[in-house]
């Protein structure tokens, strides 16, 4: 991380004043656990925040509590095999986990999906985004104080569960990617259902956007609250939604979309230049419903002809390495994926996106109050699974 | 106001024992019934329908029994103290901010005589025994050895601070146009006003006193510690507040005080802002009203009890120095322009 020299000197001035007025007034510093059991970090996150008063002198994420060692158990899984691994990472948006890793294997294996698998696996790759993201729009709701959003939001994800269900079967946990392309097609019916719950989540973000984001206490907890400029945002490796409220214009589905259908697609990037709370919330609302058209835009356009490339039915990857990264729900999320021609995958690399997104806790929680801590935290958006793997 | 006339609607006269008795008896059933009631129509029901949910549904019809099930399973609790907290303040505190709320009941007219005894200073009292809470939830936040606790009490010694202030200011006005503190005289002094020269409807203080009324809902809500203005328990930062250690029937108390609160709170607005007991139509010491009044008064009570929850469930929690600056800058201003402009009018018009 690189700070102009001004900030560096503010940043010392405030600290040794601080200092000052410490022995002045002889106060004595709390330090207290938030976590590993708390609302608010929904999982099991410690945040070790020392406290002056109710201000955060200094603030730790210590993370590892839900480790499960994903990446050392697909080392002993086929290929097949990890998908339901790593379904779990995120688990709000289980089918965007699964992507990345199978584009990885393809392009080891040199095999691409036909058109229609790629549509469809980009159909639902926004359907799980737009499950994912619409719950922490309700959410940052419940941590604001405000319960009423949450509930809505739970009510309209289930519509777009269901349609993930009748596609793939499983409402959380999909297991549907396929080397080389899909497990099944799409159900009779489903296209235009899909449609009218893509108007139906239109809708919900329009509700959001009057019962939350146009309040003028959630405005107040949230501009200028845990703000991110741009270089710091990038220095700390921040993708997603956190990374464009900083007004940094890039998305991987844009940028690189590496074998997902978004360059047929008329859409737009959003960003903020803000880099506040309140930016990344407005950023991932204009995000959902930018999907929603995205879904109907696939839909509209879904190409004919086969759901599955020809695959051997023994799939053996042959030797060699493979990065792919692709923007999920919360964030960039790729495989490295090191092949030495087994059954399995000699090593599996994961980058996930909240670990990542996480590690600018300490550096944005300086000097906030300890209702911020929860309104920063709940404005990164992480998802506990998504950190420890 | 005599204590002898106060069930004179039965024609019975009773001893003095014996009327404090009944009085007693009913004020201990009329809190937590209050509180049920509310905890059931506004937090349980209205709550759910807002959020698109049915609430509790199985016990009782439409789980009418649910809060009775969950007083029950309150009282079958281990009553837990932490390790490290001081036992006597901790077990004393919820026993205070329920004391605040019982005395709080004591001044609450619900009919011409209906009321446990009607002092001359009643407002005062009112107002007065509705800041003890603040001593209790000090003691339950130092009291439970818990970081958490320590820092909801600590909130809530200031936030209540800062909003008696308001809570205060905005009734003088209806005192200025009253006259008294008595809050049976304010009723009368309702009923017996004139619209523009028409008694029909006597004259509720909201028509004049609304800058009042307004500022006296928010601080209601600050005194509930109710959002927008619930940092004190916050569950999704101090995960409770000063309430976090409190299990069983400790924790029952709070609840009961929290609920009881409100419905005394909504109780004092309906009688100085929306003309109290009183029915049009009747004879201001009729006996009847004895009657009637404190169903007029619950229904009152109710509509201005869903304004108070309907802000509750719709808005987020503000932060504690922006709590504060509200109150300082915004809140305490304009009650005091409001009582200007009250004495102004009550001087020269």
């Amino acid at each position: 991380m690189t700070f102009t020299e001004r900030e560096q000197q503010a940043y010392v001035d405030a600290a040794s004043a601080d200092a000052r007025v410490n022995v002045e007034l002889e106060t004595e510093g709390m330090t207290l656990n938030i976590g590993p059991q708390h609302p608010a970090t929904h999982g099991t996150l410690r945040i070790v925040a020392r406290l002056d008063g109710e201000q955060v002198v200094a603030a730790e994420p210590v993370m590892g509590y839900m480790h499960r060692g994903y990446e050392k158990l697909a080392e002993v899984r086929t290929y097949p095999q990890v998908t339901t691994l790593i379904n779990r990472i995120d688990w709000l948006g289980s089918f965007a986990n699964e992507v990345p890793f199978i584009l990885a294997a393809e392009r080891l294996m040199d095999i691409e999906a036909p058109p229609r698998a790629q549509w469809i696996r980009t159909a639902l790759f926004e359907l799980s985004r737009i499950a994912n993201i619409s719950l922490f729009l309700g959410d940052m709701g419940v941590q604001l104080g405000a319960l009423t959003p949450v509930f809505f939001a739970f009510r309209d994800r289930e519509f777009v569960l269901n349609q993930i269900e009748a596609v793939t079967g499983g409402r959380f946990h999909p297991n549907f990617d396929r080397i080389g392309g899909l497990k099944d097609d799409l159900p009779a019916g489903w296209i235009a259902e899909t449609k009218s719950v893509m108007a139906k989540m239109r809708g919900f973000c329009d509700e959001l956007e009057d019962l939350l984001m146009g309040n003028e206490i959630f405005e107040a907890r949230t501009r200028g609250v845990g703000v991110i400029p741009d270089h710091v945002a990038a220095s700390f490796g921040l993708s997603g939604a956190n990374l464009r409220a900083a007004g940094v214009d890039w998305d991987m589905r844009r940028d690189n979309p590496c074998g997902l259908a978004y360059e047929s697609l008329d859409w737009k990037v959003w960003t903020h230049p803000d880099g506040d709370s309140f930016a990344r919330y407005w950023v991932r609302l204009q995000e959902t419903r930018e999907a929603t058209y995205m879904v109907e835009q696939l839909l509209d356009g879904l190409p004919s002809g086969p759901i599955m490339a020809k695959v051997p039915r023994i799939i053996k990857v042959p030797a060699g390495e493979a990065y792919v990264a692709t923007e999920n729900p919360l964030g960039v999320m790729g495989y490295y994926v090191v092949s030495k021609g087994e059954l399995a995958p000699f090593r599996v690399k994961i980058r996930s996106a909240s670990f990542s997104n996480i590690s600018v806790v300490p550096w944005v929680l300086r000097g906030v109050y300890v209702p911020d801590v929860i309104t920063i935290l709940a404005s990164l958006y992480f998802i506990l699974g998504d950190i420890d793997r | 106001m005599s204590a002898a006339a106060s069930l004179s609607v039965f024609a019975v006269e009773l001893a003095y024992w014996q009327q404090t008795a009944i009085k007693l008896v009913v004020v201990a059933i009329v809190i937590p019934t209050a509180a049920l009631i509310l905890g059931y129509v506004f937090l349980l029901k209205m709550m759910s329908f807002m959020q698109s949910r049915l609430g509790p549904m199985e016990a009782g019809p439409h789980g009418s029994l649910q809060l009775l099930a969950d007083g029950l399973k309150f009282l079958q609790k281990e009553d837990v103290f932490p390790r490290r907290a001081d036992r006597a303040v901790f077990a004393l505190a919820p026993a205070v901010v329920l004391i605040s709320t019982f005395l709080l009941y004591v001044v609450l007219p619900m009919g011409p005589d209906a009321v446990v005894s009607g002092l001359d200073a009643g407002l005062f009292f009112a107002l007065a025994v509705a800041s003890l809470s603040v001593i209790g939830v000090l003691m339950a936040g130092w009291g439970s050895a818990n970081k958490y606790a320590l820092m909801g009490g600590m909130r809530a010694a200031g936030q209540l601070i800062a909003y008696e202030l308001p809570l205060v200011l905005a009734v003088m006005g209806v005192v200025i146009q009253a006259g008294t503190l008595d809050l049976n005289k304010i009723v009368v002094a309702q009923a017996t006003g004139e619209l523009f020269g028409w008694g029909g409807i006597g004259f509720p203080f909201i028509l004049t006193q609304f800058v009042g009324f307004a500022i006296f809902l928010v601080a209601v809500q600050a005194e509930l510690t109710q959002p927008p203005f619930d940092m004190p328990v916050a569950e999704s930062e101090l995960v409770g507040g000063y309430q976090v250690e409190y299990t069983g029937f400790r924790f029952l108390f709070f609840f009961m005080a929290e609920f009881g609160t409100a419905f005394a709170f909504a109780g004092i607005a309906s009688v100085l802002f929306l003309g109290g007991w009183y029915v049009p139509g009747f004879d201001v010491d009729s006996n009847w009203l004895n009657l009637v009044g404190p169903i007029v008064m619950f229904v009152k009570i109710m509509a201005v009890s869903a304004l108070i929850f309907w802000f509750r469930f719709t808005f987020p929690r503000l932060r504690e120095d922006q709590l504060q600056k509200f109150a300082w800058k915004v809140l305490i201003p304009l009650s005091l322009l409001n009582i200007v402009m009250t004495g102004i009018f009550k001087v020269f018009v």
